[in-house]
């Protein structure tokens, strides 16, 4: 029988421990709240300022001097291309890597350094990627000041973004997945394109969108390999002009990206091309969501079909 | 080693196969020429339909000149004029350039408008403020001049990367980049201008156009001429030559190799015919008509080098520049 004195105390340490929980749950909502906070200020301060700025001819104009005929138009064409290059050159990449490394590598040593290489990687600041870039793919392998080199360029940035990513959302998959499949027969291939692959490309994808999400901002490396400023013209697309374009010429032409238009606007002594910087910065944040979003509905769908 | 050669190999063949068919002016360089040659390309284009694609970068002076001297850039923007280093870079490429004056920056020295002590400044006193001794022992107004109160003196300056830095401190303490390094240093003169705007007791130093867009919020300091005259900065002043020695030439470079491109001859025509228009309508100054048309002479006659050897100078003339004998 418990004494009531013994219950008493027993209520006072529940008590006790409970307005600890709670205490650490307002601390949780607080500390969660610095980051959402500080997002939506800078969001909402910026869409107050640019959403009036955004209006079709702002999408259609190339960079100017007079603040109300200067467009993104250079600048959005060349951010989505050298994303589309980015996404190319950095996904089979990192998913090959990812998979050799979780499926196929040997237990030893080496396969160790090469991965703390890799987490390492990830670490190292991006300006230091540009100027690899810069005398790597500008000058040895001659692509010069290109999209083709700043797309190389973000996905030697990302590339261990998604290789950590796809070891993950592989680790994630059950054991006896694996195991059932060697026990009927199948080779580690078999293993990887028939099960791994499907089953972690939910994961495999939401890292390959957090490594663009990262790369869509980044202007020091981009900068560093020579990105321009004021381009008044589009890269030439396939098969038009004259003499007719090659299927691949856009990729060595000229370029510049949203955030290089925005630092260059914030810099001008006018007034007015803060409100466009602002306006730049919405229509990034927004393709960057964009870019999310897509990833999240992409997720959903993959999942809805995965029933272990 | 060599799965590299093999790849800029084949990058090779890529390249060649898809070399740009259209006319292209590819220009770098300074961001205090940027908003001229900006201009101009922006009306170049617009002139010639499309037919010619013009680029304009934003590498520093510095980066800029890396750039064309290893043959990359046709034109090459500075707001400083070439130095000894890159002049033998260039030399050793075998890149010859023509140096062309486009217009002049008005470097402007502000101060908070709620400043009511001081209405003009001479060098001597701008001397005291930022030559390098000053350094930790300047710190209040008074010891400038005791006729000012004793409050604090807050220096605001561009970067020692930026062509301004360097021309105020040849014209002021006599030798290019020596300064007192305890000053709020930023390469965004919106950052000077804020900082200047929010201080009472602050005096900063940038490019006119910047002072102009944001006069509601800072005092121009009128600056003693070498004649005895208080100067307040303005397009008309700097044009009659009364602003000195604060109204610095700012410059593009055509290499010659690219002259024999009709695209960059007729862009850089069209630069020294608009430039001095357009620059005005960024709030840089023109030259006068006579330099203008000098310098499209020596322009058409190829006169390579540059007029300074390797150096910078303050307060010399456009129209004595334009006649010297350049140097390679």
């Amino acid at each position: 029988m418990l004494q009531a004195a013994d219950l008493a105390t027993i209520r006072a340490i529940i008590t006790r421990a409970k307005r600890w929980d709670m205490l650490f749950a307002l601390l949780g909502i607080l500390s969660l709240m610095v980051g959402v906070l500080t997002f939506t200020v800078l969001f909402v301060d910026m869409a107050i300022q640019g959403v009036p700025r955004l209006d079709y001819n702002f999408f259609t104009s190339f960079p100017s001097r007079k603040a109300a005929n200067a467009g993104i138009l250079s600048a959005w064409v060349g951010t989505i291309l050298v994303m589309l290059l980015t996404a190319l050159a950095a996904v089979p990449l990192g998913v090959a890597a990812g998979v050799y490394l979780e499926e196929y590598a040997p237990k030893n040593w080496i396969t160790d350094i090469i991965e703390i290489n890799i987490s390492n990687l990830a670490g190292i600041p991006s300006i230091v990627y540009g100027l690899l870039a810069l005398g790597l793919f500008v000058y040895y392998f001659g692509f010069g000041q290109s999209i083709l080199s700043a797309g190389l360029t973000l996905a030697l940035l990302i590339l261990p973004v998604i290789i950590v990513a796809t070891r993950e959302a592989i680790r994630a998959i059950p054991q006896s997945i694996h195991e059932g499949s060697y026990a009927c027969g199948a080779t580690t291939w078999q293993t990887v394109s028939d099960h791994i692959l499907p089953y972690s490309s939910a994961g495999i994808l939401t890292g390959v969108i957090i490594g663009m999400a990262r790369a869509i901002g980044e202007t020091a490396p981009i900068i560093t390999i020579g990105a321009l400023t004021f381009i008044a013209f589009l890269p030439p697309a396939p098969f038009a002009g004259d003499p007719p374009a090659g299927l691949f010429e856009w990729i060595f032409a000229p370029f510049t990206v949203m955030p290089i238009q925005m630092f260059n606007w914030t810099s001008r002594p006018e007034a007015a091309f803060t409100i466009n910087a602002a306006a730049a910065g919405f229509v990034l944040v927004f393709m960057t969501l964009a870019m999310n979003g897509l990833a999240i509905y992409v997720r959903y769908r993959l999942r809805k079909n995965i029933k272990w | 080693m060599k799965s590299l050669q093999i790849a800029a190999a084949v990058a090779g063949v890529f390249l060649s196969a898809s070399a740009f068919s259209q006319a292209l002016v590819k220009i770098d360089g300074s961001s205090t020429v940027y908003p001229v040659t900006e201009a101009v390309a922006e009306e170049f284009q617009k002139m010639k339909k499309n037919a010619v694609k013009v680029t304009v970068g934003i590498s520093g002076t510095g980066g800029g000149f890396k750039k064309f001297c290893r043959g990359e850039t046709d034109i090459s923007d500075a707001s400083r004029p070439i130095l000894k280093k890159e002049m033998d870079d260039c030399a050793k490429a075998g890149i010859k350039y023509v140096e062309l004056p486009i217009a002049f920056d008005a470097l402007t020295v502000v101060v908070n408008p709620k400043n009511n002590f001081i209405s003009q400044l001479t060098t001597a006193e701008l001397k005291k403020m930022w030559e390098p001794g000053a350094q930790g022992k300047i710190t209040r107004w008074n010891q400038v001049n005791p006729a000012w109160p004793d409050a604090p003196l807050k220096l605001f300056g561009p970067g020692a990367d930026s062509g301004t830095f360097d021309y105020f401190t040849e014209a002021v303490n006599g030798k290019s980049k020596s300064s007192r390094g305890d000053f709020t240093a930023s390469e965004d003169d919106n950052v000077l201008v804020q900082g200047v705007s929010r201080d009472n007791n602050a005096l900063g130093f940038f490019g006119f156009a910047y002072y102009d867009e944001n006069k509601g919020k800072l005092k121009a300091v009128p600056i003693v001429n070498p004649k005895g005259k208080a100067v307040t900065p303005s397009i008309e002043a700097v044009m009659a030559g009364e602003y000195e020695p604060l109204a610095r030439p700012i410059f593009i470079y055509v290499s010659a190799r690219s002259m024999d491109k009709p695209e960059v001859r007729e862009f850089v025509e069209f630069y020294l015919k608009q430039g001095g228009k357009l620059a005005k309508e960024v709030k840089y100054v023109p030259l006068a008509d006579a330099d203008y048309k000098h310098a499209m002479d020596n322009f058409s006659k190829k006169k390579t080098g540059t007029a300074f050897g390797g150096e910078a100078e303050v307060g010399v003339k456009v129209s004595d520049l334009l006649k010297r004998n350049p140097k390679e």
